[in-house]
């Protein structure tokens, strides 16, 4: 079972502080010795991101992000995990590491 | 075989097996959804067929095959959709025993799975009451003061991400289960009051079914975590309540309210115990919760031998740290019937019409109304709050009881 790890942060002009990125890493250690990592990365901020639209005839494409919020995502982690306390407890150490709220969702 | 006794013996099965059904089942197909839907259909069928063929000798054996094969059924059915971890569990008749929690409790995982922190704590308790007491929508959406279609929408979404999120089907590991344990408290304590006054116009007035797993879960739950004063707390109190259960229905089925109860039939056994622990909780000195408080109060009622030496002044007081906890309506309405004992039904009503927009729709409000009024000698109005109460109430034996208060007044 996969679930996606998703990192929310408030405040967009803050970037990951050095202790935060020493402690997200020692987090990564930890679920690659322990088999849960799949996969991780943290997104820039949404001032260059674009949107694309081609449902239509023609591919649309907009500047900026797909919605406007007081939140973001900051990165995510894609995790291995046997069920959703596995989850809830890997979600709560990534949490404390990155120092940011972390919403868990499963994979279909 | 008369169907009215086809009848009783579904429904006792129904009581008395349809959690024990839903937990087997879920454990052993993983998944709540067809673990209820099976279980329905079993009791559907039962109705069916019981009173043309009669009750078999074994019916819970009947109902735990009959449920076993509408799983395997549907899942069949459903199993075009490549669930091929699910067509396996279909091979084996006995699965493994999978490693279990802290207690051998089957019935005790089906609680922790409902109560899980993951769900909102009101979709616990009504996932509960489904799949633990075996009650239906309607009777729970009556219990929430909901409407059937948003309890069933609830329930549904509830089940639907137990099984999409993968919400483990167990009891928690010992360091969890400090943290787990207040929402499985609050379930059963609800579920001991939906025994203790049953609703529905086909159900006793008292459901001795679910006052019975409610204490037995709560001991359970005690025995688990000694240290945990309310858990101690809500067993002391449901055993105080319990121990009231006799007296609290007349002969010809009408409530008796506490004052009039005979109280040489209180099960002296169960006051004793209940006594108990509300002292461990005062030695142990720590600031009571909810659960301590309503017990110390229950058992300030147990000790009167009579009505009139009830120490009402420590039951306000009681209450009055109860409403620092809990500021709702409710817990305002009940303090000022005790009010009403310690200062007079004038000041009590004062307090209770400041509650009429909150509790609208709440039958003990119109109840406690009606009472105030009454010993006030304000008749008509009286009535008029003993109307409301009877369409709300939706109790046999308290719909006996204010009817016949109703009519006593002219």
């Amino acid at each position: 079972m996969h679930y996606l790890l998703s990192v929310i942060a408030d405040d967009e002009t803050t970037t990951a502080t050095p202790e935060e990125d020493a402690a997200i890493e020692v987090f990564n250690d930890r679920l690659r010795a322990t088999g849960h990592w799949v996969f991780a990365g943290g997104l820039g901020s949404q001032g260059p991101a674009t949107v694309v639209d081609y449902r239509g005839d023609e591919a649309l494409v907009t500047d900026g992000p797909f919605i406007e919020s007081k939140e973001y995502l900051a990165g995510f982690w894609i995790i291995a995990a046997a069920d959703l306390d596995v989850a809830l407890k890997l979600a709560a150490d990534g949490s404390k590491a990155c120092n940011r709220k972390v919403e868990v969702r499963p994979f279909l | 075989m008369s169907g009215s006794s086809a009848q009783e013996a579904v429904t006792r099965a129904h009581r008395e097996q349809w959690a024990r059904i839903v937990a087997v089942l879920t454990r052993r197909f993983g998944d709540l959804d067809v673990a209820e839907e099976a279980a329905a259909e079993a009791f559907a069928t039962a109705v069916e067929l019981w009173p043309a063929d009669g009750v078999p000798p074994n019916p819970a054996g009947w109902l735990f095959t009959t449920a076993q094969r509408k799983a395997i059924d549907r899942i069949r059915r459903e199993s075009k959709r490549e669930d091929k971890q699910m067509q396996a569990r279909l091979l084996y008749e006995d699965d493994p025993a999978e490693p279990l929690g802290a207690i051998d409790d089957e019935r005790l995982r089906l609680i922790f799975t409902c109560c899980h922190p993951a769900l909102a704590p009101q979709t616990r308790v009504a996932l509960t009451l489904r799949m633990v007491a075996g009650l239906t929508v309607p009777e729970i959406a009556r219990a929430f003061l909901v409407s059937e279609t948003a309890m069933g929408q609830r329930i549904t979404r509830a089940k639907a991400k137990i099984k999409a999120a993968r919400i483990p089907y167990r009891v928690p590991s010992a360091p969890d289960l400090p943290g787990r344990v207040s929402g499985v408290l609050t379930v059963l304590y609800l579920v001991f009051n939906e025994g203790y006054l049953a609703t529905g116009p086909e159900t006793d007035p008292i459901r001795r079914d679910l006052t019975a797993e409610a204490i037995r879960l709560a001991r359970l739950i005690r025995a688990l975590l000694p240290d945990d004063g309310e858990a101690a707390g809500l067993l002391a109190l449901m055993l105080l309540i319990e121990a009231r259960r006799d007296s609290r229905v007349s002969a010809s089925g009408e409530l008796v309210p506490l004052a009039e109860q005979d109280r040489g039939a209180w099960d002296a056994a169960l006051i004793a115990e209940g006594h108990q622990l509300v002292r461990e909780r005062l030695a142990a000195g720590e600031a009571p919760g909810r659960y301590q408080i309503l017990a110390a109060m229950n058992a300030v009622h147990t000790s009167a031998r009579d009505v009139r030496d009830t120490d009402w002044s420590q039951v306000v007081a009681l209450y009055d740290l109860l409403v620092r906890l809990d500021p709702s309506p409710i817990v305002a309405l009940n303090r000022a019937i005790a009010v009403a004992e310690l200062d007079g039904p004038e000041v009590a009503l004062a307090t209770l019409d400041q509650l009429a927009e909150d509790l609208a729709d709440y039958h003990a409000f119109h109840v406690a109304r009606a009472d105030l009024l009454r010993r006030l000698g304000r008749g008509r109005q009286a009535r008029a709050a003993y109307d409301r109460a009877i369409e709300l109430a939706g109790n046999t034996a308290e719909t006996a009881y204010l009817t016949r208060r109703r009519d006593q007044l002219r």
